[in-house]
């Protein structure tokens, strides 16, 4: 076994082990720092499949952004000092039953399946080319997104602003 | 399971969405509920990168992967001012609290 299939099978432990953590801690604290884990082990994911831009996008926005957001937004809604379970569950055995089996059916069509290969592998530095995707082929798109974000700002910041009682 | 096979990385995935969809299911806590969706967004985006990196040979799939990451910021951000005002109405953020609409 040479040292990048050693690596991959790091990065695919910790990613999957964190992603467990998310799911199943008891304490929302836990839940919360453990996605760091699972973000950092998908930027490694998307390192191994030649996507070095992905995965600097990857580590910004969910790492830099979407993880803050979400630790504040714990820290805003539950007093710290609280050591009790803080992130109950319901329902645990059928869902499992149901997720169990959707697993197994994923995994089984990954492993069987006869998928389409590409004639050969290249390894090359993305950014450029998708610079000009963005640019000219997916041009609408890029457009609407940017958009959407605006949209979801003013809607981000109507949504959480107190009313003010005259 | 190899670093260069299609199917490992397929695997990642499956297993990062039946995680996220138990999370979703199961939690009572909203923004818990926001994990899972997240972890069930990463692992479509693996799916994507790794069918354009082994598949089609071109960047198309890397492109939908940032469309996805994109939207994921913008439902995170509305997702968790939800949140806070759920949090200010019923002081709680417990998703069988908020039932307002169901009488």
């Amino acid at each position: 076994m040479d040292v990048s299939t050693a690596v991959f099978y790091l990065i695919a432990l910790i990613t999957v082990g964190s992603a467990a953590m998310v799911a199943f801690s008891r304490n929302i604290i836990y839940s919360a720092f453990s996605l760091l884990g699972t973000f950092m082990g998908v930027a490694g994911i998307y390192i191994f499949l030649g996507a070095d831009f992905v995965a600097a996008v990857q580590v910004l926005i969910y790492v830099g952004g979407i993880l803050v957001l979400i630790l504040f937004a714990v820290m805003l809604t539950h007093r710290i000092t609280d050591v009790q379970i803080t992130n109950r569950s319901a329902g645990t055995i059928p869902a499992l039953i149901v997720v169990g089996v959707l697993a197994y059916l994923l995994i089984d069509t990954a492993l069987e399946t006869p998928w389409v290969k590409a004639k050969q592998i290249v390894y090359e530095a993305t950014a450029a080319k998708i610079g000009d995707l963005f640019l000219y082929t997916y041009l609408l798109p890029f457009e609407l997104a940017s958009l959407v974000l605006l949209a979801a700002m003013i809607g981000a910041v109507v949504l959480s602003r107190k009313e003010i009682k005259e | 399971m190899a670093p260069n096979e299609l199917s490992s990385y397929l695997i990642i995935g499956a297993i990062l969405f039946a995680l996220g969809l138990f999370s979703v299911l199961t939690r009572r806590n909203a923004i818990s509920v926001l994990m899972g969706v997240e972890l069930i967004l990463n692992s479509a985006n693996i799916n994507y990168v790794a069918f354009s990196h082994f598949g089609s040979g071109n960047t198309d799939g890397q492109i939908y992967a940032i469309f996805v990451i994109m939207l994921a910021a913008a439902e995170a951000a509305v997702g968790l001012a939800i949140v806070l005002a759920i949090f200010q109405l019923f002081h709680t953020i417990d998703v069988e609290a908020a039932e307002t609409l169901k009488d």
